[in-house]
């Protein structure tokens, strides 16, 4: 007996007919169990951030009669990864899975475009980051779906009393609460940041930059790099490193160094936060969950956290984003029904009971969800995270805009912190730098 | 008669034989069925991803294409590949001339401690190779951490400059090889304990009234009837190390700059987290012919061993 009771031609025919509102239940209910579905979603770092999503899928389920199974998966020494690579190669596993940025383009083969759910998505939500664009379509068609679990930016978090005191800088002045920014936040520049780091490391309390090589540290310096229009390749793949966008980035970086703490060249992802929830830092690039543990662990400090804008480059303003996307599998037994639930879970009102769960942690990648009350109500102080989803960045994947199996090895080899720990700590020239950085590109053209 | 009962004699040596052999054979075929679970085992979770990676290194990057050896032509030609062989092959040799010197001493100690307390020790001293290496790597970690070390809160307290443990590229070494080490060790102590142990107490005493000293009790007796158990145990530990993981990629991740990077650590990252599977593999193959020139030498010691017994 077929486990699967809708067809493609069938979830065609019903999306068609549906309306922009109704896209998000594309079946229509028979008296038939409509087949099972398995699921495989990242493990929220939130509590109870699972059980709403839970929640949300099993309505779906219940009102579909499809039999569903989640299992959350935890990116924790990077099984979610693995979990992704595996199924590929058994082509065998779940029929939707969470994958984290670079997944669908690298694994495109084995999954099945998602044209016709995005297609939908696209005209009742508007517009998508760029970011997503970028990494959820190849050759035209959409392999993922942005998911709203885990997907996140990282901004400044900051604390208020010392970038006050130490630099000069009021960002509550600048990025006001459930407002927008106001004209102070144009001197938000990279410039004035380095000015702004070199007055806090002087008076005791540096800015925790890192440099290492885990996602927190690749993606800021990625946005650094994209604020000075720093290309390493373009998006035909040639290799435009040597060039004076790249020169200009590293002798900031250089100056930029020489105000952080001498050991950034070796956090990791939790660094940062630690640093700032010591008290001993006045400012990191993360998303809220520095903010969040300081809350739990030290009220103090969180009192004083402030999370708003990157600053501004010769090229704009640019957010770090590292998102998650959804996909289905090629080898599905139930592709209708998968296709179904990704679009009931892109419903404004699912994505803003999932933003709400996760305590405005999760970024919704249509620009249109930015708007949530969550983080004009959260505190303390209050407001602290209105300011983080971003509303007029360019949300920016580091490697972007290389091709993607370029930028995957670009992304994941940390060349961009590598360039800078090579010109700062390795002593080497800028040029040696960049001679450097050549050769290792040239090295990700496989094909 | 007397012909009947030779005769009978005589019949009866070549049945026996032939029930012997037949029992031989029979026992072989059960103890072969009796291993074939084990056998199908290494075949499925060995043998055949074995083959499987030999398979993917000899592909292009999308997997679609056949390259024959272009992958580890390739390699060749990557500064960093090279590196990775430089920093396996010290990181590999230096924690295990270490951690035999470390076994080889303690051993000693642990064997001129009176039996009664000889276990609590030994059973102390094991801690480190009991406890799964990811955990207590990441405990090292936290001694290590760049911003929080509890060993630069002890050099700062007696006035001496912080260390940047996992922060400069020859102290990241150096951590990740004392990691190793500390997390090795135990098990040498242990083997080469129990080699002491049958050391003949008479040797020493022989040794004794010719007058031999302590060094030539080690030199003349200790190393020499240890010496087949060293062997091994530094052959089987070279293996292990060649191919460590987990230490190198929970301190340092391969960091700073690719100088801690190691064979397994350089493989994932390319292979699972940069999506090139072949050249993940391709790397990872590298680690064969390395070790397996040192399961020679395990094998052929421990035949020598079994010749000399």
């Amino acid at each position: 007996m077929s486990r699967t009771q809708f067809t493609r031609r069938r979830f065609l025919a019903t999306t068609a007919a549906a309306s922009a509102v109704a896209i998000g239940a594309p079946y229509v209910r028979t008296s038939r169990a409509a087949g099972r579905l398995s699921v495989g979603f990242w493990d929220h770092w939130v509590p109870g951030a699972n059980d709403t999503l839970t929640a949300i899928c099993q309505e779906w389920a219940k009102k579909e009669n499809v039999e569903l199974k989640i299992d959350y998966i935890t990116s924790q020494g990077n099984k979610i990864m693995m979990t992704a690579t595996a199924e590929s190669q058994a082509q065998s596993g779940h029929d939707v899975l969470q994958f984290l940025a670079w997944y669908p383009l690298s694994l495109a083969k084995s999954l099945e475009p998602l044209d016709d759910v995005m297609g939908g998505l696209l005209k009742q939500n508007g517009k998508v980051s760029p970011a997503i664009e970028y990494l959820g379509r190849s050759e035209g068609h959409w392999l993922g779906v942005p998911a709203v679990t885990g997907t996140q930016v990282k901004p400044p978090c900051a604390r208020i009393d010392l970038l006050k005191s130490q630099c000069g800088i009021d960002v509550q002045a600048m990025y006001p609460a459930g407002r927008p920014p106001t004209r102070e936040a144009e001197h938000w520049t990279w410039d004035n940041f380095v000015v702004a780091a070199e007055k806090a490391f002087k008076a005791g309390n540096p800015f925790g930059l890192g440099l290492g090589q885990t996602t927190d540290s690749v993606d800021w310096v990625g946005a650094l790099f994209a604020s000075y229009g720093a290309q390493l390749v373009d998006a035909k793949g040639n290799i435009t490193v040597k060039s004076d966008a790249v020169r200009r980035v590293l002798e900031y970086s250089q100056r930029l160094v020489k105000a952080l703490p001498p050991d950034v060249f070796a956090w990791d992802d939790a660094s940062n936060n630690r640093y700032l929830i010591s008290g001993q830092g006045s400012l990191i690039f993360n998303p809220p969950s520095a903010w969040a543990v300081a809350k739990r662990d030290n009220l103090k400090v969180a009192e004083q956290l402030w999370t708003f804008e990157m600053p501004k480059g010769p090229q704009g303003r640019y957010a770090p984003f590292l998102p998650f996307l959804w996909g289905v599998w090629k080898f599905s037994r139930n592709k209708p029904a998968a296709k179904s639930l990704l679009a009931h879970l892109l419903q404004r009102q699912n994505v803003e009971r999932i933003v709400n769960a996760s305590g405005g942690y999760d970024i919704p990648s249509f620009e249109s969800m930015r708007d949530f009350k969550v983080w004009e109500l959260v505190e303390p102080p209050k407001g602290t995270v209105y300011h983080y989803p971003p509303r007029t960045e360019v949300t920016w994947m580091a490697g972007a805009p290389a091709p993607a199996s370029i930028a995957q090895q670009m992304y994941v080899q940390a060349i961009n912190t590598k360039m800078i720990a090579r010109c700062t700590q390795g002593g080497d020239s800028i040029d040696k730098t960049i001679g450097w950085a050549a050769s290792e590109l040239e090295g990700y053209m496989r094909s | 008669m007397a012909n009947g009962v030779v005769q009978a004699a005589g019949l009866s040596v070549p049945r026996r034989r032939r029930s012997g052999r037949r029992l031989a054979r029979h026992k072989s075929t059960i103890a072969f069925l009796m291993a074939l679970p084990l056998i199908a085992l290494i075949a499925a979770l060995v043998i055949y991803p074995a083959l499987y990676s030999l398979h993917l290194a000899t592909l292009n990057k999308s997997m679609e294409r056949f390259v024959g050896l272009g992958n580890f032509a390739f390699l060749f030609k990557r500064e960093l590949f090279w590196m990775v062989i430089k920093q396996t092959v010290i990181f590999a040799l230096s924690a295990v001339i270490f951690k035999a010197l470390i076994g080889f001493v303690v051993a000693h100690f642990v064997h001129n401690i009176p039996a009664k307390g000889q276990r609590k020790w030994r059973g102390m001293l094991l801690v480190p190779w009991v406890i799964p290496p990811a955990m207590s790597t990441l405990a090292w970690f936290w001694l290590f951490d760049p911003s929080y070390s509890a060993f630069n809160w002890v050099l700062t307290r007696v006035g001496l400059d912080a260390v940047p443990w996992l922060g400069e590229p020859l102290w990241a070494r150096f951590s990740v090889i004392l990691v190793n080490v500390w997390y090795g060790a135990p098990f040498f102590l242990i083997m080469y304990l129990a080699a002491l142990k049958s050391v003949p107490e008479q040797l020493y005493e022989a040794a004794a009234i010719d007058g031999a000293n302590w060094w030539q009790k080690i030199w003349y007796i200790t190393l020499p009837m240890m010496r087949n158990i060293i062997a091994i145990t530094v052959l089987f530990s070279l293996i292990v190390t060649f191919a460590n993981f987990d230490i190198v990629r929970i301190l340092t991740n391969g960091g700073p700059i690719d100088q801690t990077h190691v064979f397994a650590t350089w493989a994932f990252q390319l292979g699972i987290e940069g999506g090139d599977l072949p050249l993940g593999a391709c790397v990872s193959l590298f680690m064969f012919p390395i070790l397996g020139v040192a399961a020679y030498f395990i094998l052929r010691d421990i035949n020598r061993r079994g010749t000399e017994a």
